[in-house]
């Protein structure tokens, strides 16, 4: 068996050691367990997104959605909101005389 | 000297979570000090077994959070040394028989007995964890070198900062020195690398455990097992003392001539 193992060591493409195999499978898996959010917590940015944004706007809340992109090293927010219309008053509260 | 509690914990089942409470307490005991472990994996007790101490048993843990019986009556003496208990498990019951604040009140009610407190954790990050962690001062992470237990080591050092318990350190389990040199296992450094805590110790595989393990006798008594040693030097770690770092290199020819004669330390 162990010359078996040898052998195949020699012959074989691929000769980096199983170590190595795993320490960049390790960090690629932990790359993305460390930056993941609850689906929880995420809900509880939406609720608030969703708080704020509806005193100016008229969204579309069942078509809304927000996620965390990962994008090399990188995240981001990313919201898809959908707006159905302007909340007249209020825009006319703020702007004043000039709305008219 | 002001009282701890450690937990030890993991992630990963099979990892010698157990193993290492059992050791590290009575390495602790073998050096004077009281010392209770606490067996918080409801359902799976087997804290008991590893220490020899599983005809002993009346009451358990869920007995004393729960009034059925006093403290004092629920916690068994260990059969070596004077200064040793052991609170178990209950087998019948589930995680949720306890309660993290239960479990606060408990070590603190401990705290007033012992020097140390040590708290063995059931594998997973539900119920039992939170639990186990609850009255924790510091905790113990053990991770074997293995993809999967790494990876589960690295969440639960992640969840214990979250829990405010942010100075953890790692005790790596089973090291297999030939596997390391061939490089068919990733080393210390590899490790270290990829966790980023502070190492407590480590602990080489090593076919006693299994020998003490059957026996019911934690292989810390066994002067010439590797292992016992890896944990006796531990819990001098714990205590305060600057013992170096075991290397892959550190059993050398005249230790294992000791070991042969039985006299390695």
């Amino acid at each position: 068996m162990a010359l078996l193992d040898v052998l195949g060591r020699i012959f074989s493409k691929d000769n980096t050691s199983s170590k190595e195999v795993a320490k960049e499978r390790l960090r690629l898996v932990l790359v993305h367990d460390r930056n993941t959010i609850s689906p929880e917590y995420l809900n509880l940015i939406k609720e608030d997104l969703l708080k704020v944004i509806r005193e100016y706007l008229e969204i579309d809340e069942e078509a809304l959605q927000v996620n965390l992109a990962n994008e090399d090293s990188a995240f981001a927010l990313v919201a898809n909101i959908p707006v159905k219309g302007f909340k007249r008053t209020r825009m006319a509260e703020v702007q004043g005389s000039s709305m008219t | 000297m002001k009282s701890r509690v450690l937990v030890v914990t993991s992630g990963k089942g099979g990892v010698g979570k157990t193993t290492t409470t059992a050791n590290l307490g009575t390495a602790l005991a073998m050096m004077g000090k009281k010392v209770v472990m606490l067996d918080t994996d409801i359902g799976l007790r087997n804290l008991d077994v590893v220490l020899g101490l599983e005809n002993r048993i009346v009451f358990d843990i869920v007995d004393v959070v729960n009034g059925n019986c006093k403290l004092k009556q629920g916690l068994i003496k260990d059969k070596r040394y004077e200064a040793l208990f052991l609170l178990p498990a209950a087998q019948t019951k589930d995680k949720t028989a306890v309660t993290p604040h239960q479990m606060k009140n408990l070590t603190n009610e401990l705290r007033n007995e012992f020097d140390f407190i040590l708290v063995d954790c059931p594998a997973g990050i539900e119920q039992g964890f939170r639990n186990a962690i609850a009255g924790a001062d510091d905790a113990i992470v053990v991770a074997t070198p293995e993809v999967s237990s790494v990876r589960d080591a690295d969440r639960i050092i992640g969840l214990l900062e979250a829990a405010g318990l942010g100075k953890s350190k790692l005790i790596i389990n089973r090291l297999r020195s030939k596997m390391v040199k061939r490089g068919d296992m990733m080393d210390i450094e590899d490790i270290m690398d990829i966790l980023a805590i502070d190492l407590l110790g480590v602990v080489p595989e090593d076919e006693t455990i299994v020998v003490s393990t059957n026996r019911g006798e934690p292989a810390v008594l066994e002067t010439a097992s590797r292992a016992g040693g890896a944990y006796r030097r531990i819990a001098r770690r714990v205590m305060g003392e600057t013992v170096p770092i075991e290397t892959e290199n550190t059993d050398n020819l005249v230790d294992k001539f000791k070991r042969m004669l039985k006299l390695a330390r």
